[in-house]
């Protein structure tokens, strides 16, 4: 019996659904969780946040999908490589993610992250490539960090890593398309 | 030969030192090197944490520029770029319906014909064969290859170096006459993706980096991706107030440490670029 005929319901089936990642995998062995560079910031290391997958209780998904985990999570691969069954945790973290977004549950101490995501995106939809001086404007603004790094971007300009203006692609109409068939019809 | 290079946004911002040194590279050993024609951003760590269809299509339209320009071979040598890249010729090489669906999204057929190859892939089949009569100084230092994540996972994707003591930038740098260290933070990650929205965090990601190969005594720490050049070099700053000492060890990319070892001064290389300046001690000079 292969393992997809187990647990396929709720948000483990969901996942197998959407982005072929087994949950129902992971025997707890906890490489994940020893390996993770973050694990002790989170909220639920990964090998946990795998095993609240694995009951199928809806409370337990959804403190899932409240996690600060998710956001913290660098898709670094290193849980990835090191994991026995080749479960592909990075991959569920961008499925747990979007949906996380999609039903408004965003953990709290989360929120510039996602708004760092953001002013990243909307950069590159306005010109096809990313204008470093305004995402970092932008993000500033929409996170109220003004003064975070205050001195990083006067040294980088004075360096000449920063460009004045923005570099445009020549094919910008089709990159806001791309927007729109994509992230624009989820993502506010 | 033509081949295509995707640059990669970093790249013509925060890290220029880095393209101007695979350029003048490229450029000392004849190689013809072509951007892909309109390339745009590949959405990096905030497209694939927000939507995976956006994060598809947008290195599926850099490929597919590739391809209509006959640029069957790509150096990506921003590791988090390559990893995007790989990563979705991975996937829709893989799987005809998210192809077709990706296709249709950005308007073009993707043929999966690019090899795309990562900076120190391009090194090895373009540079290192004819390295050795090229080198006019050798380093006389003690250094520390850090590969950080995505140049080398996850290896199932990526069939690269190993992946928890890879060895390919090593070997390079062992040519140019350094002596390469064993050093316990060789693939851990820089804390990239957070760099800016967590601070504190990537400080004392890098702290640890940092720390390690200062204990192992590198006089230098050589890199292959701009992420991890910024929050090591631009960053040191805040790194060394975390750690509560100063640690001047400068980073260096992997293509610098080539130009340098070929003759190329600071003006072509661009270590004035650098927050830590850059010292470098001579072996040997062989005119």
């Amino acid at each position: 019996m292969g393992f997809s005929e187990h647990h396929s319901t709720g948000l483990s089936g969901e996942i197998i659904e959407q982005t072929g990642v087994h949950v129902e995998k992971c025997y707890q062995c906890g490489k994940c969780s020893a390996g993770c560079p973050l694990s002790d910031e989170m909220d639920y290391p990964p090998s946990l946040l795998l095993r609240m997958i694995q009951t199928g209780d809806k409370e337990l998904e959804e403190k899932v999908l409240k996690s600060y985990t998710i956001w913290l999570c660098l898709s670094c691969e290193m849980c990835y490589q090191r994991c026995p069954m080749e479960i592909d945790i990075p991959t569920l973290c961008d499925y747990l993610r979007s949906r996380s977004i999609e039903k408004g549950h965003i953990n709290p101490k989360a929120k510039n992250i996602v708004k760092f995501h953001k002013a990243f995106l909307n950069s590159i939809k306005n010109t096809g490539r990313l204008y470093e001086l305004g995402m970092i404007a932008n993000f500033k603004f929409s996170s109220m960090k003004l003064f975070q790094d205050a001195d990083l971007a006067p040294a980088m300009i004075s360096k000449g890593k920063l460009h004045f203006l923005p570099e445009k692609i020549k094919d910008t109409a089709q990159i806001k398309r791309i927007f729109n068939k994509t992230i624009s019809k989820k993502v506010k | 030969m033509k081949i295509g290079i995707y640059p990669g946004c970093s790249l013509t911002g925060s890290a220029r030192e880095y393209n101007q040194s695979v350029i003048a590279i490229a450029e000392a050993f004849g190689i013809d090197i072509e951007q892909i024609p309109d390339w745009n951003c590949c959405g990096a760590t905030a497209a694939h944490n927000l939507n995976k269809d956006l994060s598809l299509a947008l290195p599926a339209r850099i490929l597919t520029s590739a391809e209509k320009h006959g640029l069957f071979e790509v150096v990506v040598p921003c590791a988090a770029c390559y990893s995007r890249l790989m990563t979705t010729k991975h996937e829709l090489d893989h799987d005809p319906v998210k192809r077709n669906k990706i296709s249709e999204i950005i308007e073009a057929d993707y043929q999966g014909k690019v090899q795309i190859l990562n900076v120190i892939e391009f090194i090895d089949k373009y540079i290192t064969p004819k390295l050795d009569d090229k080198i006019k100084r050798k380093f006389n230092n003690k250094i520390a290859c850090y590969y950080g994540c995505l140049l080398v996972r996850p290896a199932k994707i990526l069939k690269y170096d190993r992946a928890e003591d890879p060895q390919s930038m090593d070997t390079v740098m062992l040519k140019l006459g350094a002596e390469p260290l064993q050093w316990n933070r060789k693939v851990e990650c820089c804390g990239a993706g957070l760099t800016m929205a967590k601070t504190e965090i990537v400080a004392k990601l890098s702290g640890t980096i940092i720390e390690d190969a200062q204990h192992q005594g590198a006089e230098a720490i050589i890199v292959a991706c701009p992420m991890c050049h910024a929050n090591l070099d631009m960053r040191r700053k805040s790194i060394n107030s975390v750690l509560g000492k100063k640690i001047d060890i400068p980073v260096i990319y992997i293509t610098q440490a080539i130009g340098w070892a070929l003759g190329m001064d600071d003006k072509k290389l661009e270590f004035f670029r650098h927050f830590v300046p850059v010292n470098i001690t001579v072996k040997e000079v062989s005119v």
